[in-house]
């Protein structure tokens, strides 16, 4: 038997071109819109078993550069490649699962309709208990799709990137709209499934869920990478503190002083990001002399990343 | 037990029968669940002929018995709703929504996708069309002949075809919010024109003369030549121009998904 639970684990890519060959890559992608640039000269490679979560806020490229790794949409310049092929190749695309932003599946079908269709799209999928098992999806199997809740509605989508038991998975945004709980849960699913040796994307503008799964974090800002790394090695490589007073300047003010990588400011409370706390706090007090409710706080993880993003607005 | 792990060929792609007979049943689910879908699709025509159809069972206009002519004017009607509405409607949507997106990154052959559409405005063709000639023979004193029968429901069907040709096309341009109103703004008028709803010759002389520019005219000819309640022209002629039709929606269709692709 215990051949059976070897063989049972999907062998990585078939090594073609020595054994460093990605699962999947961007080559020096450029994608330009009308009017903006999505994506500028990105190059990003997958290699067998890793999950990497593409983090970044909203309009970094994130899900541009799925797009492109998933054939939707034509680089302007540069390639993407699966395997070593065309994304848009249909037997490529047999051994590529995507859960996308996808605002409304039909409704009528129930998960279960919607499960046998895409397995019916490759030559292996996955049996359909074992789908409705990983995500979670026993309870509501014969339910209309719009009859479901959000969480259970991303459960199927993730369900559907599974059906095909692909080797490489992009997921854009897995956990939006999710409650904690869901969250976790699916986080948990995505970890076993990097654990039978699946390659997995995923796009999220939560530093938290970046952490919490992948093994590499590449920090997309305007279409460019900001700082690879491991999580640990993008954590550390924020300094940055949140500082909160209370203060009489105005929101100019606040912007105007130095080394301030963020303002929020609600009536007279101010929130400030900033990767010298020490520098920021010498100019605030001496700019504010009535300046009160003053707190320094480490760094948040959010607060983190979006410092880092920040900070590279600031240099642009 | 063996001890050498098996090797299983790998096949490259899915069989393709269970492929498009799963891809077809899941799109005739979703139409036929949509209640609002089902019962305007089914319920205008069948509606329209039990009020002009059945009311006009004795009135004879020239060679034509009226009731008879309405039967091949609302079964060409009924068709033609179906495959735009069907098509047209539920493309947008789920274009808009960003489902196609999910189904083009995935295997399925693009042609499962239209394949299953046009199928299911064939199939709601027929069902209208079956249902029409059930209330002709037994409430408009319809006197019909298997032959004729069959000719209409097989025109019924092959009828689908350019008209969701037309509805992929409006899907692609037309904003999903707006489609079922600008097919409406073109359908009902589209209709009216042809002599769908009434003979072309009750209709004034200018509308008679711009009908046969008009795909709904052709494939009323055509239907109504199943009874020989034709206007002159070849029944060869009326295929041409619907054949024409076609390619010029697809040919559209393909340069529209071209420019969205480059732009997408």
């Amino acid at each position: 038997m215990a051949t059976a639970v070897v063989t049972s684990f999907p062998s990585p890519a078939p090594v073609v071109s020595g054994i460093h060959q990605p699962v999947a890559e961007l080559q020096r992608v450029s994608k330009r819109f009308a009017a903006q640039t999505a994506l500028s000269d990105l190059s990003l490679a997958l290699h067998p078993g890793e999950i990497v979560a593409l983090l970044g806020p909203n309009g970094a490229g994130k899900s541009t550069a799925v797009r492109c790794l998933l054939g939707l949409t034509p680089p302007t310049s540069g390639t993407a490649r699966i395997f070593g092929q065309d994304p848009r190749d249909p037997a490529t695309r047999t051994r590529i699962g995507a859960m996308l932003q996808v605002g409304a599946a039909p409704e009528m079908l129930t998960p279960r309709e919607h499960l046998q269709l895409f397995r019916s799209y490759y030559p292996n999928p996955m049996p359909l208990a074992e789908l409705a098992r990983i995500a979670g999806l026993q309870s509501f199997l014969d339910r209309r799709f719009g009859t479901l809740s959000g969480g259970q509605k991303q459960r199927t989508l993730f369900a559907l990137a599974l059906a095909g038991d692909p080797d490489v998975l992009f997921l854009d945004e897995p956990t939006v709209g999710m409650d904690i709980e869901a969250r976790r849960s699916l986080w948990a699913a995505i970890r076993a499934l990097a654990g039978r040796g699946k390659t997995i994307l995923l796009t999220t503008h939560y530093l938290e869920e970046a952490d919490a799964l992948a093994s590499r974090i590449v920090v997309l800002a305007k279409g460019r990478v900001l700082r690879e790394g491991t999580p640990a090695e993008i954590k550390s490589s924020s300094t940055g503190r949140t500082i909160r007073c209370r203060t009489s300047l105005t929101l100019a003010d606040l912007e105007a002083l130095p080394a301030v990588a963020l303002v929020q400011q609600t009536g007279t409370h101010a929130t400030l990001t900033t990767p010298q706390p020490e520098r920021l706090l010498r100019e605030l007090l001496v700019r504010d002399p009535q300046l009160s409710e003053l707190e320094v706080l480490p760094p948040a993880l959010e607060d983190a990343f979006l410092a880092l993003t920040a900070d590279s607005a600031a240099v642009n | 037990m063996a001890t050498v792990p098996v090797i299983v060929p790998a096949r490259a792609t899915a069989p393709q029968a269970p492929l498009f007979f799963n891809e077809i049943r899941c799109e005739l689910r979703k139409l036929t669940r949509r209640r609002t879908f089902s019962l305007a699709t089914i319920g205008f025509p069948v509606m329209f002929y039990l009020l002009f159809g059945v009311t006009n069972r004795h009135a004879v206009e020239g060679s034509f018995h009226i009731a008879k002519y309405l039967l091949g004017g609302y079964a060409c009607f009924g068709v033609v709703g179906a495959a735009l509405f069907g098509i047209g409607v539920g493309l947008a949507t789920e274009r808009a929504a960003g489902w196609l997106d999910l189904k083009r990154s995935s295997p399925m052959p693009p042609a499962a996708y239209l394949v299953a559409k046009c199928a299911t405005a064939v199939l709601f063709g027929l069902v209208i069309c079956t249902i029409l000639m059930a209330i002709g023979v037994t409430l408009a004193g319809v006197h019909l002949t298997v032959s004729e029968g069959a000719r209409l429901l097989a025109y019924t069907a092959a009828g689908a075809i350019p008209f969701a040709a037309m509805g992929l096309l409006l899907a692609l341009l037309v904003p999903a919010s707006a489609t079922p109103g600008v097919i409406n703004l073109i359908y009902l008028p589209m209709s009216f024109c042809s002599g769908l709803w009434m003979p072309l010759e009750a209709l004034p002389h200018w509308l008679q003369r711009i009908a046969p520019a008009l795909p709904t005219y052709h494939l009323a000819q055509i239907m109504l030549g199943s009874f020989g309640y034709t206007q002159p022209g070849s029944a060869f002629s009326h295929w041409m121009a619907l054949l024409g039709f076609t390619l010029v929606m697809l040919g559209i269709c393909w340069l529209v998904f071209q420019r969205a692709e480059q732009r997408g």
